[in-house]
């Protein structure tokens, strides 16, 4: 199966290649940074007229999410829009699909900094939630315990055979998961990188996105040896 | 008008010289809507260029912008701003010489678009900043003539093509503008002359005396070269010998990172602490000035550089070049030779320096070639759609535009005569709404029609961002290298950021000739200290990688057609009678495929001769239908010449892997999702602006918000196959990394013959490529095998150290 699974609180996740979380006990499926509607932003904002197909990829991909795991609550970590202007100005198409997504789902949109209203779609919205235990919010806080977020959009980089290879990847430790951005139209930050390096304790995991997830020890940056 | 004017004729004769003949020849032709001069380094030619324009503004002084000069070095606007001010000042005419370019203050640059000088020194990347502002009309009222310089380097890149665009539209509003050319030697002045003029205006071609046949020759070494590699160190006794016995020699290096490694041993063997000193354009600009300058002054007695002085400035006493490496293609290699001696009787003086057997053989039929005149090159193809995109957005920053006009005024311009109607309404649908499939944008377009149809910005502010990534030339992301606590000092210079990324702190490598050790990364900076007396990790920062040229290539097949090689050294000549033994040696009509076993492995060897890019092309397409077939492919290298690939299990008939149906389907399928075909559609997506140039104080805060251009062509390629930029990139494909249409050359002369010699043993010829660098691992299930072993490795690695016993 395309997920890495783990133990965090109290029960089993299944980190998913196509870098969502599922939580079996809930039968939620959790998903960060879908930035909906970037395409339309930058066009707005820079006069940059991307390729209007990312929202299309997006909800594929999230459509595919949900029929691999019958989800019943959906979990946007915040950054579901790229800004509120965006939400209102989805293309219909795609926000009749995303709707028929929604459908009957328990559906949970958690602000981010990019969306720090409640989009025109329904749903319940919320600055964060807390479930069996746990508290999803968009940013990590430092010092917090049992802590689902997203926000910063973690990538590893290794060094493979000669070449260099660059994905997203969870973070995982004993107390917080971060998960990586579900958008198609969105960067990464190398988790070698403040604050994420700072975040996460030494013997954090990466699991790598892609067709089988793999957990590798976070990639940490190089100390200078001391002359 | 046909003569000089009184003045300058004066100041020839107080100087005691006389017109060269095709100097007097451009002159007597100063009314031609176009004229072409052909010559070698030195003779006079930016004169031949200027005179027209000098003698009509000593008749008819007049305020305002007479003559445009465009080349592609800032260095050499300047220089030429000295060299023309000393006739203008000594001949007493009043005659304002100015240089724009991206070095230019601000203050000054607003200064010459109030009050322009007579004549303007620039680059084609300024010329078309200036078209972009709206007051171009009144900078260039009055224009008369315009001078390109060094055409011959500005046409092999997109640099010429955005040129011949500005000139496009220079003639419309200066109408009667006449264009003249300086070239060096090229192998189709014809073609070059239809490129410069004004289509369909006819081009006047002179062609200089080329002076005496240059002395060239292979320089005998007492070592022989190696098998395999570059670099040409084993030469480096008999280099110094040659630097003693002339007063500066330049040596030609075919990378910047080959030139710092024959720099390093060079020093280390320079006994005589003879002043020489490295040029090349990894170099921080202030290394490179310190240098030039130090050349000009004739203080140094040799250069070690790159392609970065193929161009430019005559550098005063340069008696003898060095090419280290084999030429790769001898039009550039008769360009080099004419750095030699600029005195225009004395013939140029050069040397060359095979770094390998196989180079032997390149570079004597480089001889051959140069001695026959027979110099190579690709025929120019259409003008780049991409380059287009970025023009029409040009235009629209100056002002509205009408598209009939725009069309009719871009297939004047050289490279777009037969652009058809279609393409430019595809571009210009780009430029407006991105031009996808998905209507979209219609809110947000960038450009927009008026009520009387004329297309015009959106938002006006677009045009500081259009301007902001102007230009054709592609920077790779680069960081600067500083020495650490130098706070605010000089960087060294730069290095790939792919190669900072492979730096672990204590590596060392070679910067400006010296060896620094690496101490980290801060912000965007490489932070390193001087580390003396350890030998170097090679540095592999970028350099350009020629290709072998497709006539040099077929020259060295044709020697093949021997059986006893007289004229080469006595071991190159035994290695090809080995070779012809115990295999088969190339021919250009067949293709020979050798299999072997070697340590373990099952060898395939191509000998394809398409050059480089095209060669590794073919490795990547060959280990994928082999990965396909269950082969197991491991890894490859290639060559101009030759691709080794290696595998689990050995490939039994070569043929199907080499039909060409599979090869062209693999180029349209598998290869569009490869790694080299997004790092060109990224060039093509920048030029013509889809995405913005990466500044690197962008990057620095850009961080997750900021995603890579294979996003975007992932996407495109899944939801808009038939996109105007995939188009381009396609096209693009045929030519430069992926150089597919070398593939087409091969497949075409090879028409499916294929020699397949199974060995015993590894071949004489496949030999040294076991020690080639440059090995390209197979990705695909091998990468996530690989990850899998890592990940446990490094997994159990950990639970160890957690759980010490």
């Amino acid at each position: 199966m395309n997920a890495y699974r783990f133990g965090f609180g109290s029960t089993a996740f299944e980190a998913r290649g196509s870098g969502a979380l599922y939580w079996p006990q809930e039968r939620a499926l959790i998903l960060s940074d879908l930035h909906l509607g970037k395409a339309e932003r930058r066009a707005r904002r820079y006069g940059q007229v991307l390729p209007p197909y990312g929202d299309h990829d997006v909800l594929a991909r999230l459509e595919q999410e949900l029929q691999d795991t019958d989800a019943k609550t959906v979990i946007s970590l915040g950054d579901g829009f790229d800004d509120d202007e965006a939400a209102k100005n989805l293309s219909p198409e795609i926000g009749k699909d995303l709707s028929r997504l929604m459908g009957a789902r328990d559906w949970i949109w958690i602000t981010g900094n990019h969306d720090p209203s409640a989009p025109p779609f329904g749903g319940r919205c919320l600055s964060e939630l807390a479930l069996s235990g746990i508290t999803l919010r968009h940013m990590a806080k430092p010092g917090a315990v049992g802590e689902i977020s997203g926000h910063y959009h973690p990538k590893a980089r290794l060094a493979l055979g000669g070449a260099h290879i660059s994905r997203p990847c969870f973070l995982i430790d004993r107390q917080r998961v971060i998960l990586p951005a579900f958008g198609t139209y969105t960067g990464g930050l190398d988790c070698r990188q403040t604050p994420l390096a700072d975040l996460m304790e030494p013997a954090a995991l990466a699991v790598l996105t892609g067709q089988s997830p793999r957990a590798l020890p976070m990639p940490r940056a190089k100390r200078l040896r001391q002359a | 008008m046909h003569s000089l004017s009184p003045a300058l004729a004066d100041w020839f004769a107080r100087k005691g010289w006389a017109l060269h003949p095709h100097q007097a020849e451009m002159l007597a032709r100063a009314q031609a809507p176009a004229q072409l001069l052909i010559a070698p380094t030195g003779g006079g030619k930016t004169l031949a260029g200027f005179l027209p324009s000098l003698c009509d503004l000593e008749r008819r002084p007049r305020p305002g912008l007479h003559t445009l000069y465009v080349s592609p070095l800032k260095a050499l606007a300047a220089d030429i701003k000295r060299n023309l001010t000393t006739p203008v000042e000594e001949a007493g005419l009043d005659i304002r010489i100015e240089d724009r370019t991206g070095d230019t203050s601000y203050t000054q640059k607003r200064r010459q678009r109030a009050d322009p000088p007579h004549i303007l020194l620039t680059t084609p990347e300024s010329l078309a900043l200036l078209l972009s502002y709206e007051d171009a009309p009144k900078i260039f009222a009055g224009l008369q003539r315009v001078v390109v310089d060094e055409i011959h380097a500005l046409s092999e890149s997109k640099r010429g093509d955005q040129l011949m665009l500005a000139l496009a539209r220079l003639s419309q509003l200066c109408p009667g503008l006449r264009r003249v050319g300086l070239s060096a030697t090229v192998e189709d002045p014809e073609a070059m002359a239809r490129f410069l003029a004004r289509h369909p205006d006819p081009c006047a071609i002179t062609l200089a005396d080329p002076g005496p046949a240059p002395d060239i020759a292979m320089l005998p070494c007492a070592a022989p070269a190696p098998w395999s590699g570059g670099g040409g160190r084993y030469a480096i006794p008999e280099v110094i010998a040659q630097i003693k016995a002339h007063k500066t020699t330049l040596i030609f290096h075919n990378t910047r990172a080959q030139a710092e490694i024959f720099f390093h041993a060079l020093w280390l063997e320079n006994s005589e602490s003879l002043p020489i000193a490295i040029h090349h354009g990894s170099l921080a600009r202030e290394q490179r000035v310190k240098v030039e300058q130090a050349m000009v002054a004739g203080a140094l007695r040799a250069i070690v550089c790159t392609g970065s002085l193929d161009l430019g400035i005559d550098w005063g006493d340069v008696d003898l070049v060095i090419q280290i490496g084999a030429p790769k293609n001898v039009k550039r290699l008769v360009q080099r030779i004419g750095r030699a001696n600029h005195r225009y009787n004395a013939p140029s003086k050069a040397l060359l320096v095979p770094a390998n057997q196989f180079e032997i053989i390149e570079c004597h039929a480089a001889l051959e070639a140069v001695r026959a005149q027979d110099l190579d090159g690709d025929a120019r193809g259409a003008g780049p759609l991409d380059v287009l995109c970025q023009h029409i957005l040009i235009t629209a920053c100056a002002g509205p535009f009408e598209a009939d006009a725009l069309f009719a005024e871009i297939t004047s311009a050289g490279g777009y005569e037969t652009l058809s109607r279609a393409d430019f309404d595809a571009c210009l649908e780009f430029c407006a709404s991105g031009g996808y499939a998905l209507r979209a944008y219609d809110r947000w377009q960038r450009l927009r029609q008026d009520a009387s149809g004329r297309w015009q910005l959106r938002d006006p502010r677009a045009a500081r961002q259009i301007r902001m990534n102007l230009g054709t030339i592609q920077d790779s992301d680069t960081l600067k290298v500083r020495l650490k606590h130098s706070r605010g000092g000089k960087p060294l210079g730069e290095v790939e950021e792919a190669f900072a990324a492979t730096l672990t702190p204590g590596d060392t490598f070679l910067m400006g000739g010296q060896v620094v050790r690496y101490e980290g990364l801060r912000e965007m900076t490489v932070e390193v200290s001087r580390q003396t007396g350890k030998r170097p990790r090679i540095a592999t920062f970028m350099g350009t990688k020629f290709a072998t040229s497709t006539q040099l290539s077929a020259r060295i097949l044709r020697l093949f057609h021997a059986t006893d090689w007289p004229d080469l050294p006595g071991p190159t000549a035994d290695w090809l009678k080995l070779q012809l033994a115990r295999s088969h040696l190339p021919q250009a009509d067949r293709l020979l495929f050798e299999s072997f076993a070697h340590n373990g492995r099952a060898y395939s060897c191509l000998y394809a001769f398409a050059g480089r890019n095209a060669m590794q092309t073919l490795g990547l397409l060959l280990t994928q239908r082999m990965e396909d077939l269950g082969l197991g492919p491991l890894g490859f290298v290639a060559t101009d010449y030759a691709v080794l690939i290696w595998s689990v299990d050995p490939v039994e008939d070569p043929a199907p892997l080499l039909e060409p149906g599979h090869l062209r389907a693999g180029f349209e399928t598998w290869l569009a999702g490869n790694a080299v075909m997004k790092r060109t559609f990224k060039a093509s997506a920048t030029i013509a602006g889809l995405i913005e140039r990466q500044s690197p104080g962008k990057r620095k805060s850009g961080r997750q918000t900021s995603f890579s251009a294979d996003i975007l062509y992932d996407t495109l390629r899944k939801y808009d196959p038939d996109h105007l930029l995939l188009g381009i990139t396609r096209q693009e494909a045929l030519r430069g990394l992926v150089d597919f249409g070398r593939i087409e050359e091969m497949l075409a002369r090879t028409r499916g013959a294929v020699d397949h010699v199974v060995l015993p043993q590894i071949s004489p010829f496949a030999a040294p490529l076991l020690l080639e660098v440059g090995r390209v691992p197979v990705v695909g299930e091998g990468q996530e095998r690989l990850l899998a072993a890592e990940a446990e490795q490094l997994l159990s690695r950990l639970i160890t150290q957690n759980n010490p016993k």
